[in-house]
């Protein structure tokens, strides 16, 4: 077993690492990865190994996120952050068709599928569950979409396993990482430190195989393979949160009427961050538009959110008019509701919705209190 | 054929989130507000569909929302008949078009009525104001089909003698002796005669078998809680009992998120329920 995982292994340097990424470039992928912008590390186009933000590292909390210098040079030495692979597979805005209306008669022309191929480049445990969450969702036969579907099969995965686990991480809750178990065409831990700085790389696919080979290479040692176990099992130990999930579904529908609903809803803005950090959101709402003639007019679908009173509106006023009831929808939906639609939680335990809620409502916090029974 | 026209065709073809071209072929004022769309789809195709189904309409430039389905599914062109309150940007445009007119049209979506499964029982259909629009096809199929099913009640509901719709086709319903049929309104002024009270105060008089029954339920949600209970009091079991729920809908293709129920999806779920199915769902607030 551990022979063949040896035969299987190999470690990469920096350069061989830049030799991945043009490999991928060369194949006709827009690789896209983590990099810095604005004090943050977004998911971004990605030429050179100088585009990954390295020697940065992250500290979160509830309403809390900031950047700051590692005492090493490690490429993915940070946690999540406000960013999401989502943005690729289901865009914030989408148009969906244009109407031409010519002497009278109307012409359809819908959106084409994107043909973009991309490679996501630095993919958290996490977030491949995300988009194994997302699939389901919006994979689901004869009623899918079509863009998410193009993008999703044309895409290319390099995940990496986590190095270190950020302030409002519980993945290892949500059983969902740190360590990348499957949904990669490829995946990296890092190795740093000791002048030495490699890449221990294991292939997930035959994709991932023939990009490999593409790469100067060498078998990953004994001792290679040790550290990036062992790497893998700090982060699992360390992890910032935690969240008893076993029961959730039952325990969340027992309690719609608990009065912890009215207590968050207290701090609660309803601004909706939550659900756009959030990897597995799906809410999305319509837009019409036209020129001012009427000849030409068309159709974007773009994010919404549960947050908003707009999204339960039918006429004569929302059903969910109280941020209570909009709180309690998210979370019922994302930890119980979810599970009933397609048979997983919507939860992966990135902790996003945690340090982008510009006042630190916790959901892990909200679930314990749930649980023990009263009000805060 | 052009490669771009083909590549449209299938793009097409692939997305549900596409609507096809119609033409209003003609509409008529049902109330003030409220008008019954007769379309026609462009390519001259039929729309085969069940009871209690809706389609997505589009008012080019302006917006598209959920309208259920008003036409007879034995009829060709059935499931082209719609009939719509103007209370918004979408539905007034819609309300407004003209004969000739386009509109775009998806669907039709969702799960229906319980046609078939009444077969053999005592039919009960309780319906409130526009409500009476999406049972109108369970009429249709209850008429043309009358010797399937046993006793047939219609009991409707209306805010005033004046929001009493498809009131003529109430009246030659009424003329059979096969059905019975009562109308009642919450408010009326001196020159009405008839019922004045809510929906469900009707059902004493209807005459069923409530261990053989199955009950329709149209209506705003408050009629609807009010009639399950009636129902349920008049010894209608709630596996017996359906009724058809409204929510925010952008897709009608359960991707959306906005006609969330709990666990349902009222696009693709509903929007017909059996009242067993939601159980607390229909009682809870601001779910």
């Amino acid at each position: 077993m551990e022979a063949d995982r040896a035969k299987a292994t190999t470690s990469i340097d920096k350069e061989g690492l830049q030799a991945l990424l043009d490999a991928l470039a060369k194949r006709g992928y827009r690789v896209v990865g983590p990099t810095l912008r604005e004090q943050t590390i977004v998911y971004d186009d990605i030429k050179a190994v100088e585009d990954f933000p390295a020697g940065w590292t992250d500290e979160q909390d509830g309403g809390r996120y900031k950047l700051v210098r590692r005492s090493d040079d490690a490429l993915f030495g940070y946690a999540a952050g406000p960013h999401s692979w989502k943005k690729f597979l289901f865009p914030p805005i989408r148009q969906l068709w244009r109407a031409t209306r010519e002497a009278g008669a109307v012409k359809m022309a819908p959106e084409l599928a994107s043909t973009e191929r991309f490679a996501f480049f630095g993919v958290r445990a996490c977030e491949l569950c995300a988009i194994a969450i997302q699939d389901r969702v919006f994979m689901n036969g004869a009623l899918s979409d079509p863009h998410y579907r193009a993008c999703r099969e044309n895409a290319f995965l390099v995940a990496v396993n986590c190095g270190k686990a950020g302030g409002t991480c519980f993945c290892v809750s949500m059983n969902t990482g740190p360590k990348a178990e499957s949904g990669f065409d490829l995946v990296l831990t890092e190795l740093v430190g000791d002048g030495s700085h490699l890449f221990v790389v294991e292939a997930g696919s035959d994709k991932g195989r023939d990009v490999l080979a593409a790469v100067p290479q060498h078998a990953a040692k004994p001792e290679e393979l040790k550290a990036a176990d062992a790497i893998v099992a700090k982060t699992a130990a360390s992890m910032g949160r935690a969240m008893r999930s076993d029961d959730l579904h039952d325990l969340l529908l027992a309690n719609l009427d608990h009065p912890r609903w009215d207590a968050v809803a207290e701090r609660c803005m309803t601004c909706a961050n939550c659900t756009m950090v959030c990897p597995t959101c799906f809410c999305m709402t319509v837009e019409d538009s036209s020129d001012l003639v009427g000849t030409e007019s068309s159709r974007s679908r773009r994010w919404d959110s549960c947050f908003t009173m707009d999204h339960s509106y039918v006429h004569g006023g929302s059903v969910r008019a109280s941020a209570k009831s909009r709180y309690r929808q998210w979370m019922t939906h994302k930890l119980a509701t979810w599970i009933d639609q397609f048979g997983t939680s919507g939860c992966v335990g990135c902790g996003r919705c945690i340090t982008w809620c510009p006042v630190g409502i916790d959901i892990t916090e909200e679930v314990a209190a749930l649980r023990s029974g009263g009000p805060r | 054929m052009s490669m771009a026209f083909t590549t449209e065709r299938i793009a097409a073809a692939a997305d549900p989130m596409v609507p096809r071209v119609a033409r209003l072929r003609r509409r008529r004022r049902d109330l003030n507000d409220v008008w019954t769309l007769v379309l026609e789809m462009e390519d001259g195709s039929d729309l085969e569909f069940a009871a209690g189904q809706f389609n997505m309409l589009t008012a080019f430039g302006v917006g598209e929302v959920p309208i259920s389905i008003s036409g007879d599914p034995a009829k060709a062109g059935g499931g082209l008949v719609h009939t719509i309150r103007d209370v918004g940007f979408v539905s007034g445009a819609l309300a407004r078009l003209a004969p000739g007119e386009a509109v775009g049209v998806r669907g039709p979506f969702g799960v229906g009525w319980p046609v078939a499964e009444a077969q053999g029982c005592d039919v009960v259909i309780l319906a409130g104001g526009l409500g009476l629009a999406p049972l109108r096809p369970v009429i249709y199929s209850l008429l043309a089909n009358r010797r399937r099913y046993g006793k047939v009640a219609l009991l409707y509901g209306a805010r005033g003698p004046g929001e009493i719709l498809f009131r003529s086709e109430l009246e030659q319903w009424r003329r059979l002796l096969d059905i019975e049929l009562h109308v009642t309104v919450d408010h009326a002024e001196g020159d009405w005669h008839g019922s004045v009270g809510v929906v469900t105060a009707l059902l004493p008089k209807a005459d069923f078998d409530p261990d053989n029954t199955l009950a329709m339920v149209c209506g705003p949600e408050i009629m609807m809680r009010f009639g399950v209970g009636a129902l349920r009091d008049a010894g209608v079991s709630g596996s017996a009992i359906y009724l058809s729920m409204e929510r925010s809908m952008k897709c009608a293709i359960g991707l959306c998120g906005h006609c969330q129920l709990g666990p349902a999806f009222v696009c693709r779920d509903g929007p017909v329920f059996r009242h067993d199915r939601l159980g607390s769902l229909l009682s809870a607030k601001e779910i």
